[in-house]
């Protein structure tokens, strides 16, 4: 009995349409139009991790070494003014753009959150960057780093191969 | 202004702009913020190889591959346009840290010693480049997350596996430099 109920919670978690980033529109939006949207944000956002240095491999070591608040100082007023901003959402129902109720997910702990993100968090080191970043790297003229995205894109491949076996 | 724009931006301005991506997509089309699944629908698009994982309709989840597509148009835009002329500051202790293991600190914004085309095809390059990619991919999708799914949203929205993926971030990140840093670099340096 603890096994089936042990299955379906890793079922749920790791189902292969579950995605980490959904979108949960249920309007459709299709071609560039609808989704240029997504890129002025991720600009507007691309051009902070520049100027902000985030995107620097030096603060990333000045991180790691505790040399710098810089970055604990971004990350912890980006979790507080997104957890400002869901309450408000959550707390005066606030609707999407077309009119949806905003739809929130609840993330189940599986082991790949810790096996995971140690192993993420090795390369974060290494490259002095986390998905974002790269992007942002490669914008800022660093064009070798478009081998590493390609290695990023590669370690995902290789994951969704052998997730199967994988301890969860 | 622009002078203000183009110096480096405090700590204060760059999170609360980043925090506030979490309700700006929320409420343009109900997305939820974590970038780590392009890499995902990258795969599922190019060469999904009957994997059960990349077996679902990425097409519905574009709206990433914009999102991150723009990201990198940002990142042109802060370094022609918004360019800060000045030199990148290091902290003095991480600055002779660094040069005790033979990584010169240059002013720019990565250390070109290691991020250029002439180190591709080096040691430097297979762990810089190659080793160091494929474990922010394979590490963010085994974790379900990165900084931005996990530690961002996932905190945000007060998640506990979230707090225990991003302790788990720092703990491999701190792990990197100060256990395996010390023995890997003068093999490389």
């Amino acid at each position: 009995m603890l096994h089936t109920t042990h299955d379906e919670f890793i079922d749920t978690a790791l189902k292969p349409e579950a995605c980490d980033a959904p979108n949960d529109l249920r309007t459709r939006e299709a071609g560039f139009a609808a989704n240029v949207k997504y890129l002025v944000v991720g600009m507007l956002f691309g051009i902070v991790f520049v100027k902000a240095e985030i995107v620097s491999w030096y603060r990333i070591q000045e991180m790691f070494r505790l040399h710098s608040f810089h970055m604990y100082g971004v990350i912890g007023t980006a979790v507080l003014t997104g957890a400002l901003s869901v309450w408000i959402i959550k707390r005066f129902r606030l609707k999407t753009l077309q009119g949806e109720a905003v739809v929130f997910h609840d993330k189940t702990f599986h082991w790949g959150n810790v096996i995971g993100g140690v192993l993420f968090g090795l390369g974060w080191a290494i490259t002095g960057a986390c998905p974002g970043p790269l992007f942002a790297q490669i914008g800022s003229g660093f064009v070798v780093v478009i081998v590493t995205l390609l290695s990023a894109i590669a370690g995902t491949w290789v994951y969704g191969l052998l997730r199967e076996r994988l301890p969860h | 202004m622009l002078d203000v724009i183009r110096e480096p931006w405090p700590w204060y301005v760059a999170g609360v702009l980043i925090g506030l991506t979490v309700p700006a997509l929320l409420l343009l089309g109900n997305k939820s913020f974590g970038i780590s699944s392009s890499l995902r629908h990258i795969c599922a698009a190019c060469l999904p190889a009957g994997i059960p994982f990349f077996q679902y309709n990425w097409r519905k989840e574009v709206w990433n591959l914009f999102f991150v597509a723009g990201v990198a148009l940002g990142g042109i835009v802060a370094t022609q346009v918004l360019r800060n002329p000045a030199s990148v500051r290091v902290a003095e202790p991480t600055t002779q840290a660094l040069q005790e293991l033979g990584i010169a600190v240059d002013g720019k914004l990565m250390p070109t010693s290691i991020f250029s085309l002439e180190t591709l095809f080096t040691a430097k390059g297979l762990v810089f480049f190659v080793i160091g990619g494929f474990l922010i991919g394979f590490g963010t999708r085994y974790a379900g997350g990165c900084t931005s799914g996990h530690a961002i949203m996932g905190l945000s929205t007060l998640q506990w596996s979230s707090l225990v993926a991003t302790c788990c971030f720092m703990a491999g990140g701190f792990a990197m430099v100060h256990v395996i840093f010390p023995w890997l670099m003068p093999l490389l340096f």
